[in-house]
């Protein structure tokens, strides 16, 4: 087996902002020296941090595949999640930095209080709402399907909404995860609620809080283009038609 | 019609009045600047026969209410983003409000009530062009 090289390893200082409500008055930067492979993940480097350095740091992470949505964090300034980030796609000659998402309380370390955005989400009817009741399925054409396919990929893992510098000062605003779930609805051609969601973002904290900045784009682990079905409810409003 | 907000009223404004102002700035940069003799022939009178002219009386104060409420509407953007202190953002927004209506009406007093010859004044003050009195 010597003829198998070693897999190569590297140090990686993690720069992590901690907070403990319990005696810091104040959240403050500390650093970890973790030696990493190239395909290790962010999640890797937290584990390793949390597992053989420091028992107290903080974080969230369920399915650790980037599917739950339970571990987005700001990475060296960029929302991301930590168990779909890799080590070979950060420059490691630089420290790498962790942060909780902004603009949801942060109760500790990488841990911010989600209610606030789950209660935007509840607000806009995230459910098909329906009054036929066929003896069989909803039909539902190939075409149908297809014209909110992008915005069932949501997670809820709050990535675009905490990227988003207007609800970063307008807590009240829904964001965009909350607007994402409303057009995936808004758009079916089954559910019969279109208007009453319509209705609910075009308040005075609705859609048109909204002004294109794309940062909710570029944080969605899942792709989906968040500016897009944002501009496509603005549209529907305009229109009442979906 | 659906229920109408300053939210939405705003957003649909800063669309059409951007629109009109390319139309409006770039004929105003040429009209000002290019042609006739280029921006070497504005002067006093030159202004003054504009403003004399009811459809640059109109074109002007188009442009003037247009530019400001559409700057105006970007700043209050702005100052929203970044003015994180309720007090702040509150005298900050006030203060907006008040250059910005201050100078909607000043603008709007010269456009209808310049009057490049007044009555009475004396003739070392006037333009050349004034009717001798």
């Amino acid at each position: 087996m010597a003829e198998i090289a070693e897999v190569q390893s590297f140090t990686v200082t993690f720069i992590i902002r901690r907070f403990n409500p319990e005696t810091d008055t104040e959240p403050y930067w500390q650093d970890f020296d973790v030696e990493m492979y190239a395909t290790d993940r962010v999640l890797d480097g937290l584990h390793k941090i949390k597992w053989d350095v420091d028992g107290t740091l903080s974080f969230r992470r369920s399915c650790a595949h980037g599917i739950c949505g339970s571990d987005a964090m700001r990475i060296n300034g960029r929302n991301r999640l930590a168990c779909k980030t890799l080590i070979k796609d950060l420059d490691i000659s630089k420290p790498v930095y962790v942060e909780a998402i902004k603009g949801l309380p942060l109760e500790k370390d990488l841990i911010v209080d989600m209610e606030p955005f789950f209660k935007a989400y509840r607000e806009v009817n995230p459910f098909m709402v329906t009054s036929a009741k066929p003896e069989k399925e909803h039909i539902q054409s190939p075409e149908q399907r297809a014209r909110f396919d992008d915005t069932t990929k949501c997670i809820l893992c709050a990535a675009c909404t905490t990227s988003c510098p207007v609800f970063w000062t307008d807590g009240q605003y829904f964001g965009p995860a909350a607007i994402v779930n409303a057009h995936r609805f808004i758009f079916d051609s089954r559910d019969e609620d279109a208007q009453v969601r319509l209705d609910i973002l075009n308040s005075k904290e609705g859609v048109w809080r909204c002004r294109t900045t794309f940062n909710c784009s570029e944080a969605c682990p899942r792709g989906i283009e968040v500016t897009k079905a944002i501009a496509e409810v603005k549209q529907a409003v305009l229109r009442g038609v979906r | 019609m659906k229920t109408l907000n300053l939210e939405k009223a705003g957003w649909l404004f800063m669309r059409f009045s951007g629109a009109l102002l390319i139309v409006l700035i770039f004929t105003h940069l040429g009209v000002n600047l290019l042609s006739d003799g280029g921006v070497k022939a504005i002067d006093f009178a030159f202004v003054a026969g504009k403003l004399a002219n009811p459809f640059w009386q109109v074109f002007d104060t188009l442009l003037l209410w247009l530019a400001l409420i559409h700057g105006a509407n970007g700043m209050r953007t702005v100052i929203n983003d970044y003015a994180t202190k309720a007090g702040v953002r509150k005298v900050l927004l006030g203060a907006l409000g008040v250059s910005t209506a201050m100078l909607i009406i000043m603008g709007t007093l010269v456009i209808y009530t310049l009057d490049p010859c007044p009555a009475g004044t004396p003739a070392d003050l006037l333009p050349s062009f004034c009717p001798v009195a």
